[in-house]
């Protein structure tokens, strides 16, 4: 009889975080006039910058097309109850080695030359994760740490390897391996400057969406995530279930790599080591381990540091206001999950309130039904 | 100043000088994470405590012309950035791993903004303790030279410890973390102790940045920290939730820490990178030696992470 | 005034931008450009044709770290700020630009936002492929690139190099250094061993070695622009080794001063004056002078003159003949002799008559690396290319 059911928890779940964003941006708009800048044109140069045009979205995107494929990396061992933090170091792997293999095999007809790079950069990836996912179950080392040493440690071998063994020698002050051939480039999406690797990402994530939700591996996974003992009782396997989640968390942070390197870089060097997988642990947390949004935080992300650029070149605020501002959202975000059912607005009418109501938290912007675990109990384990 | 020349001998003395200067940082993040794990929260933004700290500590200081009137402050800046996210975790859902890399961010993007006018200046620094006076040799004397915050990191330590041993607070803390709902029934307030530990523990970090900015290195930039903070972080799960073994593992951390340029300096070249990775080399090592699948969670406080429930 | 041909592509992209800018366009002249039925001719209102207009020149600078790091980007910053006074011009900044796609949209926005015509990207990695690539895109902006990457026939014409030689600036402070030494040791705390830096090094120890001809520089590299904590532990264990003055080459000398101050040793600063951080043991320092090279390039470019057209040379090279660089005043513990002799250096470098790199010279493994009778003066790319530590220096450079 009702055509559209519980539309007042849709709209709630697109009203909270657009309304979190917006107190935000009240806060921020605050701080700045406390420092002496407008606060109306600090908006107007955000909206400008971000979303404001053709021109600005292509900038948001460009910036949030790394950030989805990274972040898988830890969505998905969170969805088995895992904290991996290792994206920096599977990316900075996974680009060196696509870039190698594009190097080595300068005479590959482009098609299969890309191939065989996505293919190392997720071998790269995949096996680096995978060695974080085995520590933990065959030795019980706990992952986060592991991961987070191990981003040091890749990063200590990029550095290595390209200013030693695998320096092309006319790299002078920029050390930095042989350039790929023009045909090994990942081009452009037309009609637009932002290259295959926001395609890659988008893919990625509803890959990753279709695996957890619709598939047995993926129900699997989520049971695993959601108790291990009883799991484990039922019979699943869950040694292998963490190396085959922690293999395919790290083969996208592994081909985030990739795409650095063939769409932006055309070669691997020092410059690969940018903070994408630092900034992509905190998309994927604010996403709530949810694939689909993921997509939606990443490009909220994109959109803030697009809209740092030009809060420093049209209102000469400093460069630190970004970090500041991205820093508020988040938080107020975050924030704004406990907000969700104690809104007397949005509550159902009281036959209507059944499952819905007593689930976990709607995911922001309502992408998705999926009912993420919260993976934070796990520093124990 | 003598011609010595030390030779080989300046890596035991790097080492035991990197561990004296080096590992108080690790040392007071690692306890104040403790604290605050021992309550079932974890702050992953203590790297934004810590960062705050530094400037706040060192502005302070710059402004005051006391450096211990700069640790105060420190302190105090962790303590308010620990009070935010003390409040925030406590709300209902909210997950306190994603609030703390959402702190650090902040954290950190405060200490820039406000850090600006204070790279370049001096400030008044940390005082040291010349324990190594009794030797002619200026690399002794350096290397045995004590801040009295490695001395009272150490003495917390050991009051951790002891604390949470022999004292009623200690186990309530205890009591909290592994069972919150217990601890409720036994009358004490999960919401209060929660909030004083994540408090104090951030104020630690905080005063572990005042270290960095007012004894060494000693000066305040945007790099002063490079990572420490989170790192320490994860000290707290190697040393397995124990006070005392924070203190071990941020020595061996520290120890490390200075290898790599001790090594160049005796003529051990090339490899730079790999003698810089040592420490997280080690670390991971020595994790994987000494943990088994089955006693791995000994210590860790079993509510460890858990957001508060619907309702 | 030329008018280079625009690709397609760019002035689409400038229309879009447009729509983009709104209210930021109107600074640039671009909105009258797009509207079209104002401007009757679309060619007359080219960027390049600013600063015959009333319309500022806009000159955008793009610096990898933050503006005020005590170091690498506060030299720039600060050369930019002599320039923002200047009648007729407008700067746009950006700091903490990584050397990623991010670097190539913070161009492209201040070309299609700012209406930028002439761009200064500061660090080495915005060259390629991210500087390469837009100017393919906007042949009529012009880039200058702080480096010497520019080679003639490969890049494209609007890109231009600058760089200065600081390596003179080393070479003096080397003469100061030995002289205050008591050891005959001296350390260099280096960030990465590329060329550029390997070179100050090196001119550094050649420097030392004209006033005592024993002299050794122990070097070691931290593998960060900046790591305070590795910088101090550098530091303290080449004092722990009776190195009693120590430089560096990392991007904010400030802790490797602060140390060494401590230590009770002495040191010479790098990248700007950071004497009142070491009162006592400061000797002098190897500065970068960017005000009078941005204020020359600004000067050129309102009178016409480019890249394109000629009018500016697409290396523009100097040392302390040229103002590119100079040395901080001599500290306390420098002697009357030592002055006399750095000085004596200083002019014959400013007039040509020193040369730094002359045959024959050994590298630290006993090769020979200049043959005898061989002089490479500043400007020779042989020294671009240097891999390799002048005899004397103990330490290696291979990762």
């Amino acid at each position: 009889m009702n055509l559209f059911p519980r539309w007042r928890s849709h709209l709630e779940s697109f009203c909270i975080p657009v309304g979190a964003l917006l107190v935000a941006l009240l806060l921020f708009g605050g701080l700045c006039a406390l420092e002496g800048y407008n606060p109306l044109a600090v908006y107007s140069a955000i909206y400008q910058a971000a979303f404001g045009s053709w021109f600005a979205w292509q900038n948001t995107l460009l910036r949030a097309a790394p950030l989805m494929l990274s972040a898988l990396c830890t969505v998905l061992p969170a969805r088995l109850g895992l904290i991996v933090i290792g994206n920096e170091g599977a990316l900075v792997l996974g680009g060196l080695l696509a870039a190698m293999t594009g190097v080595w095999w300068v005479s590959a007809p482009p098609l299969l030359g890309l191939l065989a790079m996505a293919i190392a950069g997720i071998l790269a990836g995949g096996l680096w994760i995978m060695l974080i996912g085995a520590l933990r179950h065959f030795r019980g080392v706990n992952e986060t740490i592991s991961s987070l040493l191990m981003n040091y440690l890749a990063i200590a071998f990029l550095s290595h390897m390209v200013e030693g063994p695998w320096r092309d020698p006319s790299s002078l002050n920029q050390p930095s391996t042989f350039p790929l051939p023009d045909a090994l480039q990942l081009g452009n999406l037309p009609p637009s400057r932002i290259h295959y690797g926001l395609l890659y990402g988008l893919v990625a994530c509803a890959i990753a969406h279709l695996l957890i939700q619709r598939t047995t591996f993926g129900f699997a996974v989520r049971t695993v995530g959601g108790n291990r003992r009883a799991a484990r009782i039922v019979g699943l396997a869950t040694g292998k279930l963490t190396l085959a989640i922690c293999f395919l968390a790290g083969s996208c942070a592994g081909l985030a790599g990739m795409v650095e390197v063939a769409a932006v870089h055309g070669r691997a060097n020092g410059a690969l080591n940018a903070n994408y997988g630092y900034s992509s642990i905190l998309v994927a947390f604010v996403a709530k381990q949810n694939p689909l949004t993921v997509i939606l935080v990443a490009i909220l992300l994109g959109g803030i540091l697009a809209s740092g650029s030009l809060l420093q070149r049209a209102l000469e605020m400093p460069d630190a206001t970004v970090m500041v501002l991205q820093g508020l959202i988040f938080l107020v975000i975050l924030y704004s999950e406990s907000l969700y059912d104690r809104l007397p607005w949005f509550r159902e009418p009281p036959q209507l309130e059944d499952e819905a109501a007593r689930g976990m938290p709607p995911p922001v912007l309502a992408a998705a039904t999926a009912k993420p675990p919260l993976p934070s109990g796990d520093l124990h384990r | 100043m003598t011609p010595d020349s030390l030779g080989w001998w300046g890596i035991p003395l790097a080492i035991l000088g990197g561990l004296l200067r080096g590992s108080v940082p690790f040392l007071f993040v690692s306890l104040g994470e403790c604290l605050t794990e021992k309550s079932g929260k974890i702050n992953l933004g203590l790297e934004g405590s810590l960062l705050l700290g530094a400037v706040t500590g060192y502005a302070l200081s710059y402004h005051s012309g006391s450096a211990w009137i700069g640790v105060i402050g420190a302190g105090g800046a962790g303590l308010a950035l620990g009070a935010i996210h003390a409040w925030l975790v406590q709300q209902r859902r909210v997950n306190d791993i994603s609030v703390g890399i959402a702190m650090m961010i902040f954290g950190g993007g405060l200490a820039n903004y406000l850090g600006k006018p204070y790279i370049q200046p001096t400030a008044p620094q940390l005082p040291a303790l010349h324990w190594g006076d009794w030797s002619d040799l200026p690399a002794v004397q350096s290397a045995l030279r004590v801040s009295p915050l490695l001395l009272i990191g150490i003495a917390i330590a050991f009051t951790m410890q002891w604390f949470f041993r022999a004292t009623r607070w200690g186990l309530i803390i205890r009591a909290v973390g592994e069972s919150p709902t217990a601890a409720k029934a036994m009358g004490f307030s999960v919401g209060r102790t929660q909030t004083a530990c994540i408090m104090v523990g951030a104020g630690l970090a905080g005063i572990a940045g005042a270290y960095l900015s007012l004894y060494f290195p000693g000066s305040w930039n945007e790099n002063i920290s490079s990572g420490q903070g989170l790192l320490a972080v994860a000290l707290v799960i190697f040393a397995r939730w124990n006070p005392r073994q924070c203190l071990y593992a941020a020595l061996l951390f520290g120890g490390t820490q200075g290898l790599g340029p001790a090594l160049q300096s005796v003529g051990v070249e090339g490899y730079y990178y790999v003698f810089n990775a040592m420490p997280y080399l080690l670390t991971l090592v020595i994790m994987v030696v000494t943990c088994s699948p089955v006693r791995s969670s000994v210590g860790a406080p079993a509510s460890l992470g858990q957001s508060r429930p619907d309702a | 005034m030329p008018s280079p041909p625009r690709f397609p592509l760019s002035r689409r992209h400038m229309i879009r931008g447009l729509l983009a800018a709104g209210a930021f366009g109107a600074t640039s002249q671009f909105w009258t450009a797009c509207s079209s039925d104002s401007t009757a001719d679309p060619e007359a209102t080219e960027p390049t044709a600013a600063a015959a207009t009333d319309e500022p020149l806009v000159i955008g600078i793009l610096y990898v770290g933050p503006k005020d790091d005590y170091g690498w980007n506060q030299a720039h910053a600060e050369g930019a700020a002599g320039i923002m006074s200047l009648p007729g011009i407008k700067v746009v900044e950006e700091a903490n630009v990584p050397e990623t796609a991010a670097a190539a949209e913070t161009m492209r926005s201040m070309i299609v936002q700012d209406g930028a015509t002439v761009l200064f990207p500061t660090s080495f990695g915005y060259f390629d492929p991210h500087i390469l690539a837009l100017a393919e895109e906007f042949p009529e902006v012009q880039f200058l690139h702080c480096g010497t990457l520019f080679e003639e026939g490969k890049h494209p014409n609007n890109v231009g190099s600058y760089f200065g030689f600081i390596d003179e600036a080393y070479y003096v402070a080397g003469i100061a250094a030995a002289h205050a030494s008591k050891t005959g040791q001296t350390g260099f705390v280096m960030a990465k061993p590329i060329p550029r830096i390997v070179r100050t090094l090196n001119s550094w120890m050649l420097g030392a070695q004209s006033v005592n001809p024993e002299a050794t520089t122990q070097l070691i590299v931290t593998g960060e622009w900046s790591d305070p904590v590795k910088e101090a532990e550098a530091v303290n264990s080449m004092a722990d080794q009776g190195i009693d003055v120590i430089t560096c080459n990392v991007d904010n000398a400030k802790v490797v001063m602060e140390t060494a101050e401590k230590r009770g040793i002495f040191c010479s600063g790098n990248g700007v004056n950071q004497a009142a951080v070491a009162p006592k043991g400061y000797l002098t320092g190897a500065e970068w002078d960017w005000t009078g090279v941005y204020t020359s390039y600004a000067t050129m470019i309102q009178a016409g003159k480019t890249l394109m057209n000629g009018g500016i040379p697409h290396l523009f090279l100097g040392g302390l003949s040229d103002n590119f660089v100079k040395l901080s005043p001599y500290g306390a513990p420098v002697s009357e002799a030592a002055k006399a002799e750095a000085e004596q250096a200083k002019a014959g470098l400013i007039d040509g008559s020193l040369v730094v790199y002359t045959g024959e010279m050994k590298d630290n493994t006993g090769a020979t690396v200049i043959p005898a009778g061989t002089e490479y003066k500043p400007g020779n790319p042989e020294l671009e290319k240097m891999d390799w530590l002048v005899e004397g220096v103990i330490g290696e450079i291979t990762g």
